[in-house]
This record gives structure tokens, sequence and C-alpha cells, in this order.
């Protein structure tokens, strides 16, 4: 038996690098009384080969003593700013009520992500068979709780004063554009490992989440909003190691085994779509629903993805790693997407939780700067009408529903790739049944993987099928309204959570409180 | 692929008191960078490989530094990472 | 920017997110701790059938045979989330930190005389990676597991287990001058050693157990209950008596850990138990299970580190364990 001797000298001193490994190398084993196939059942049905664990680089060696210290550092910090704003009335502080329905859009739609995520990286980071991809998969998954609750803490404020937050769990369980979020977080929880990993490290986190954060951070910030920058930049400090994971990763299967790299491609084309029409979300949030605005859509989608993200896909060419398909369509749609998405809102307000409105004319003149190719020729006629038919005391509400992409659950109003006066339709037949997409991106993910996809809930679908009633509803009752129950059972407060921004109870509430104008100069 | 400007990578970190120090070593490493300066948030863009040094810190600051602190005041980043105790590097591979 | 607030004319619409009220019953001032978990977790309509098991949903009740009528009755008494979870553990690792750095500065393990660190070797190093064990069967809760009110305290138990394992680490390299061949000798130990092939073959068998509140009660009840006051308790203070300190201070941590957390794992049994009978009886019958397996597993364990004394120190952990049980409304002396 080799037992150590003893050194009777000082302890030579270790670098953090050799500290991390000796801390967390070793820990795991190869299993014996059990076969690791069965304590790892998860790590092989994906078709991805992975010969030796060891490989596998973390780029923050974080060890626990120091994620203690670190992230319960933050969370001081953080948790101090966000009394001092509860205390002082901060929410007052903001440029003017409308902006609050970012903060809606981002609780009912974000936070819940950030739950999921915790969840999917538990999985993760209980399923991979190395050590260390475990350990990064786990220091996530609590990090992406930390993200749930903070920003439950910190919005929770709001919700005292505001409507629309008040239920946002129940809403991302049910309201038909929050489908559209939920769902795509649990086509990758539902998935295998590594297409997780893929998909919400690597795809989301590392080439999309920019453009996530960085405008909503950067739009709380321009419009006064202190306690979103602070919760919205610390997560940040923690998204920065999730990022360096998803490239680490991605990396790491694609130098295992050359016949990873076809598999990883086409999780590449599949969530780099995906997460482009989640985006669509966050389009119109930068470009109509902050009072003051950051930069536009556009000029976000050129500065994130196009420069940054072609420098990362110019980085993964050696791997044979190619831009993600259909990159070239979400470029073409740049001077569209926000300004398509935001209209269809307008028109299906009444059955959403925050409120729309029409442009001030100085926000029309902003758009027809950054759009000049689009704006003025093909929106803003639409917008003059509709504040047109709003001075008569007419606003426009569709009371229809909208058919939605069975794919990624967006109502179908996306245009064609090279002509942005026809909405785009595909369609797919499948064990004799006909499914609609808004794209080709989305009607190829879908023909990949049919029988997952035949699995959606589509919101609409739903509730044509009676789904979305409470319990004891009764359908056949005389004088039964679908729309109005269907809102009931979404949980909304009808005539608070939805509907016009004007003469809204926020809008009203806001001018009693703060003396300020409902719309600000 | 020949003749292209090198990719930039970049950091960026919440505007404070602690990271005024950073951004400075940053620039006294890295002649080319460049510091833009946003609402709350500073970003540094570098073409091809931006350095991090902790002993240029330690300069600043006047006490020692670990760079895992740097952790605490980030925000994004774009590039490959490449770590050690004295050292934070942020680069793409060149074709 | 001077706002000019007309205080007396804000009133707060609401106390709390609905969800939240409708757990407390109305709406009012709710904790952080209640705002951070009530709710969290999405509960329908889900998309997609997990192409890992697809007879399930993501989140499906089933993963248990354990059932609820409301999985948010589960409470931690500790009231952790993130937040307060997380500064609770910086100020922790702040003390083990120092203890650590003035144990390892004047070497005051490195420097014992051979045999007591070969013993330390083989009764503490090997122990990291049943803690990584713990880890794993922790977060295997945390991922399949019911209702934010759990899940979220198996995470922090979760993580807690890998602090655990890296402070063991951490003291195999205060005996070994930092080399590293204490680890490499522990883990040869954990491998081959018939005294701790028990407990590696009662881990692994945990590691494939589907039911994750069977796993809750295996691990953090039974197994946690008998090992971790044998180790930290019994063998720390036996060593304290006969050689002093210094183990004491490296090991201060864990011993504090295991009376904070058991705290919590009284709690949900209790909850679960409480629930229903045939809850009760299937927790009863769990705990009747592993525990035999558990205490054949620490035989060849406790016989090697404690010799003559094996029987006594083991009876004196199984007493701790009853105690407990007791207090639970649960049946002390099962399966004797």
């Amino acid at each position: 038996m080799n037992m150590p001797t003893n050194p009777q000298k000082p302890a030579k001193k270790l670098s953090l690098k050799e500290n991390y490994s000796h801390l967390t190398r070793g820990l795991g084993w190869d299993t014996s009384y059990q076969p690791m196939d069965k304590v790892f059942p998860q790590d092989k049905f994906e078709g991805i080969k992975i010969h030796d664990w060891d490989k596998w680089e973390d780029p923050f060696r974080l060890t626990m003593d120091a994620y203690w210290k670190y992230q319960g550092e933050k969370e001081k910090k953080l948790y101090a700013i966000v009394d001092a704003f509860q205390q002082n009335n901060g929410q007052f502080n903001v440029t003017d009520a409308r902006y609050i329905n970012t903060l809606k859009l981002f609780l009912t739609g974000v936070s819940p992500l950030e739950y999921a995520a915790h969840r999917g990286f538990a999985m993760a980071g209980r399923n991979f068979r190395g050590t260390s991809a475990r350990i990064a998969a786990q220091m996530q998954a609590i990090d992406e709780l930390r993200h749930a609750q903070t920003q439950a803490h910190t919005i929770s404020h709001y919700n005292k004063f505001f409507n629309g937050l008040h239920d946002y769990t129940h809403m991302h369980d049910r309201v038909w554009y929050l489908s559209v979020p939920k769902s795509y977080f649990e086509d990758a929880m539902s998935a295998g490992p590594f297409e997780f990993v893929t998909a919400i490290s690597f795809s989301f986190e590392y080439v999309l989440t920019n453009l996530l954060f960085m405008p909503f951070m950067s739009g709380a910030a321009y419009n006064g909003d202190m306690a979103t920058v602070t919760f919205g930049f610390s997560a940040q400090s923690d998204e920065s190691r999730h990022m360096t994971l998803g490239l680490e990763v991605v990396k790491f299967i694609l130098e295992q085994d050359p016949g990873n790299v076809p598999i990883v491609q086409k999780w590449l084309d599949k969530w780099f779509w995906r997460g482009y029409r989640l985006l669509a979300l966050v389009s119109m949030m930068m470009d109509y629903m902050l009072p003051k605005r950051v930069m536009s859509w556009a000029e976000a989608w050129e500065m994130y993805f196009e420069q940054n993200g072609g420098a990362l896909f110019n980085d993964l060419t050696r791997y044979g790693i190619r831009m993600p398909k259909y990159h070239e369509v979400a470029s073409m749609e740049k001077h569209r997407l926000s300004h398509e998405t935001w209209a269809t809102f307008y028109n299906y307000t009444h059955a959403a939780a925050f409120h729309t409105w029409v442009p001030e004319e100085s926000e029309m003149k902003w758009l027809s700067e950054k759009y000049p190719t689009t704006f003025d020729k093909l929106y803003r006629p639409r917008f003059e009408h509709w504040r047109e038919q709003q001075a008569k005391g007419e606003r426009f509400y569709n009371g229809t529903l909208p058919m939605l992409c069975q794919l990624c659950q967006i109502p179908m109003f996306f245009t064609e790739p090279d002509d942005p006066t026809k909405i785009c339709y595909r369609e797919t037949t499948y064990r004799d049944e006909k499914f609609h997409f808004c794209s080709d991106g989305c009607k190829d993910i879908f023909d990949n993987e049919p029988e997952k996809y035949i699995h959606s809930w589509l919101p609409v679908h739903q509730i044509y099928q009676g789904n979305c009633f409470r319990p004891g509803t009764d359908p056949t009752a005389p004088g039964f309204d679908p729309l109005a129950e269907v809102l009931q059972y979404y949980g909304f407060h009808v005539g608070e959570d939805g509907g016009e921004y004007l003469g809204s109870p926020d809008a009203k509430n806001w001018k009693a409180w703060t003396g300020k104008p409902a719309v600000s100069e | 692929m020949n003749a292209i400007a090198k990719d930039k990578v970049f950091i960026a970190f919440q505007t404070n008191d602690e990271t005024r120090s950073i951004v400075e070593a940053i620039e006294a490493d890295n002649r080319e960078a460049i510091v833009i300066r946003y609402p709350a948030m500073v970003k540094i863009e570098m073409p091809g490989r931006l350095v991090i040094r902790r002993e240029t810190i330690e300069d600043l600051i006047g006490r020692a530094y670990d760079l895992r602190e740097l952790n605490l005041n980030l925000i994004s980043l774009s590039g490959n990472i490449e770590e050690s105790d004295d050292e934070f590097v942020l680069y793409w591979n060149q074709h | 920017m001077n706002v000019d607030i007309k205080t007396t004319a804000v009133t707060q619409i609401r106390q709390t997110f609905s969800h939240v009220a409708r757990q407390l019953g109305g709406d009012k001032p709710a904790s952080r701790y209640q705002e951070a978990t009530i709710g969290m977790q999405p509960m329908v309509n889900f998309h997609y059938r997990p192409l890992w098991q697809p007879e399930m949903e993501v989140y499906d009740v089933r993963r248990t045979k354990l059932v609820m009528r409301d999985w948010y009755t589960f409470k931690d008494p500790r009231q952790f989330y993130y937040g307060t979870y997380t500064i609770a553990r910086s100020r922790q690792q702040e003390t083990m930190e120092r203890n650590l750095e003035f144990v390892d500065k004047r070497g005051l393990l490195r420097d014992l005389p051979e045999a007591l660190r070969a013993k330390l070797i083989f009764t503490l190093v090997p122990l990291r990676h049943a803690e990584w064990g713990a880890n794993t069967n922790n977060c295997y809760m945390t991922a399949y597991g019911f209702g934010v009110a759990i899940t979220q305290a198996t995470m922090f138990h979760s993580m807690d287990r890998l602090g655990l394992a890296q402070y063991l680490s951490r003291i195999g390299l205060s005996l070994d001058g930092n080399s590293g061949d204490s680890l490499a000798e522990g883990k040869r130990l954990w491998l081959e050693d018939p005294a701790w092939q028990g407990i590696r073959r009662l881990i692994e068998n945990m590691m494939v157990c589907e039911d994750w509140f069977e796993l809750f009660v295996a691990q953090n009840l039974v197994l946690d209950g008998l090992l971790q006051p044998l180790i930290f308790q019994n063998f720390e203070q036996g060593f304290a008596k006969a050689h002093g300190p210094a183990l004491s201070l490296v090991t201060e941590f864990s011993n504090n850990w295991f009376d904070e957390t058991s705290r919590w794992v009284d709690a949900t049994i209790k909850t679960a138990v409480g629930e229903s009978p045939a809850n009760a009886e299937l927790v009863q019958q769990w705990i009747a299970d592993w525990r035999l397996a558990a205490r054949e597993a620490l035989a060849p364990y406790a016989a090697a580190v404690f010799v003559d004394a094996a029987d006594d120190e083991v009876s004196s952990v199984e007493a701790v364990l009853d105690n407990r049980l007791t207090k639970l409304g649960l049946k002390a002396k099962a399966a004797a």
C-alpha cells in the first residue's frame, strides 16, 4: 500500500487551477455495484459520443467556497438596493407608466424561463457522466433559481402598484402568447441532456442572450428603473459564466468525435431559429414599449448577432460548423419584425396581460429614422389609421382567434422573406393531418421531429376544444361568452390587466400618484 | 477569408468604483481597446485578443486582487476564455 | 430628477402576487421566502413528451409514490431562498477558511504522527466520494421532484454536499502537504478497501432509485442520519479528546451543517407522513428498507474505524436517529 508519507515541510502553494482540479476532478468514480449505463441512463440516446470526459475544460474554476463567497456578496448588494428602492417609492421614477409594460412582458414571459432553466440544468447536472460537466451544470442550475427569485422579489414591488403582474406563473402556464416562451423551454427540457445544453447554454445564452438582456437592462437604465437594472446586471454577472459554459460545451462535444458534428449542427440550426422567433417579443419591446429607446431592434441584431455571432461562427468553422440555417432570413426580417409584432399585439391586447398603444408622433419619427426603408411605407399609415379610429372612440380590437404556427406558436403574421406585404404560410401533412407554420425555419424543425411537435399545446386549438375554461364552466349556458371565460381561466382582471393603455387604471393611477402625464413628453 | 479585419472580442462591466480601475488596467494592457460607456455599463471591444492582468489591477488599487473577483461586476463577454492566476484572456482563433 | 410624489394619495392596489395570495388564503403581505417559493413551478399545459420518459410530463407528480394534495405544504424551517441561503453559507465559509488556514499554516494535521495521519486519511478522505454521491442524489430530487418548496431546498442541499466533499478534500490536502497523494489514496480506499465497500454499494444503489422521495428518505434521513453523526460527532469528539482540537476546527462546518439541515429533513418528513396514513406507511417502509441496508453498509466501516468500540458507537447513532423518528411520530425500531 502506498500510504502517502509525511511531508514534514511547509505545504506548496496551489494555483487556482491545481486547487480546483484536486477539489473536483477525482470526485466521481466508475460505479461497479450498479452499471454505469443504469446510473447515467440519459447521456447516450442522442447519439453523441464522448470518449474522454477529462478533456472537459472549466473556464470559471469555482469551488463551492468561492461560489458562496462571491454570490453571497452579490446578494447582499442586490437586496440592499431593492430595499432602498422600495422604501423610496422608486417605482415612480420611471419615465411613464407605459414602461411598466416591459416588466409585465418580462415577468410573465422571461422569469418563468429562469425557473425552467433551473430545473433543466438540474437534470443535466444529474445526467452527465463527467464530474466537471455536472458541477458546471449544477452551478448554473442554482444560479437560474437565483434569477427567478430575485426577479420575483424586485418586481414584487411594482406588482403592488401596477396591473398585469399579479398572477404571472399562473398566466405563464395558460396564456396564448406565453406558450411561445413556455414551449420553447419545454422543448429543450424534453430533449436529452446534450441537446438541452446546446440549446440553452450555447444557442440561447451564448448566441442570443445579449439580445434579450442587454436591451431590457439598458432599457431599464434609460427609463429610470434602478431596481431592474440592479437585478439584471447582477444576473448578467452569472450569465457570463453561463455563456462561457455554452461555448465550452459545444467545443467539447465537437472535439470528442467527428460523428458529433452533424448532430450539433442540426441542433444549432433548430435552436437558432427557435430562439430568434422567441425574440420577436423583445423586438417590439425595444422599438415600441420603451418610452425612451436605447437602440433599435435592427441595430441590436446587427451588433449582437451579425457582428458578435459572426465572429463566433468564424471561430467554429475549424470544427466544420457553419452559420445556422436561415440566419439570412432573420437579417432580412430585421426591418419589419418589431412592427409586425407590435401591430399584432395592438390588435389582441384585450386578451393580453399588458397594454398597447399607438406610438406618439415623436416616436414615429424615431421609427422612421431607424427604419427608413420600411416604416413610413409599410407601417406608419396603419398606425395613423388606428390613431384616427381611436380619436373617434373606435379603438380597434380583433375579435377573432388567430391561427398559430404549430412550432413557435406565434400567430401567423410574419411576412415572406422577400415580400413584406405578403403573409408567409407553410404547411406539411403528417399522418393525414395538416400542420401550419409561419416560416421555413419552423417547418423544417417540425419535419425533423414530427412525433414531438404534434404534442404542442396550442392555445387556440385548446380554446376551441373547450380546454381553457375554469372547472365547472358550462359552455351551453345561455349568454355564454367564450372569450370572457377564457380570460377568467387565464387569471386576468378584465379591464385592468390588458387593453388600450390610454385611459387604463395604470395610466389613471400614474397621473394621480405622480402628477405626471400618462405619456411623457 | 483573408484580408478581413480581425473579429472583435468584448467584455462589459457594471459602471462603479471597482470597475473603474479594471477598465483602466485593460486600457493600459491593450493599446487598441475601444471603451464605450453606456448608462450603468461600460463595454470594451478589442480586435482579436484582450488580456486582463492581475498585476496591473493590483498596481492601480493597491491591494491583492483575485481575478475571480471580475465575476462580481461582469455583464457580458464574447470570445474564448483562457484563465490563470495572473491573466484573464479573451480571444478568437483567427484564420 | 425631482419627483414630487403625493404620497398621501398613493395606496397599494395589492399586497402580494395572486398565486401567493391564493396559498395564504387572502391578499396579505407575504415574506420573501413565500414570494420566492409558492407557485413558481409550472403545473399544467405541458407541451411535449420527454424523449427520456415519454410516459410522463416534464413535471409530473407520478415520479414518487408519495401523494400530496398540495406540494406547497412543505416548508423549510430555515426559510432558505437563494439569497438567504448564499448569505448564510458565505459567512460559514469565511469561518472555515480561517480555520483551514490556521490548521494548515501550523501544519497541525500534516505534522501528526504517521499512524494518526493514516487514520484520518482512512476515515475521512474517502468520504468525499460519498458526499459526491449525496450531491448526485439530491440533484436527482431537484431535477425530478415536485414543487419549489421541496426542490429548492434539495438544490441547496445538493450544492452543500459538493461543498462538504470539497472541504474533505481540503482536509486531505492539509494532511498531505498539497501533493494530492491522500486524495489518490482516498479514492483507492473508496474503490477497493473492504471497509468502504458497504457504503459505496449503498450509495450506488441509491443512484438508481427512481422514486425521488424514497431517495430523499434513504439519503437525507437514513444514511446521513447515521453516518454524519458517526463521523462528525463520535469520531471527531473521540479524536479531539485524544489528540487536540485540530480536526474539530476543520470539521466545524460539517458539524453545524448536520444540525441545521436535520431540522429541514425532519420538517419535510413530518409534513409527508402527516398528510395521510398511506404516506406514513410508505415512508415507514422506506425507512425500514434503507435502514437495514445502511446498518449492513456501515458495519465494516465502523469496525475498521472504532475497532472494539464499533458496536457502541453505531448503537449511539442509532439512538440519535431513533430519537428523531420518535419525535416525527414514526416507529423507531423499524426492521429490528
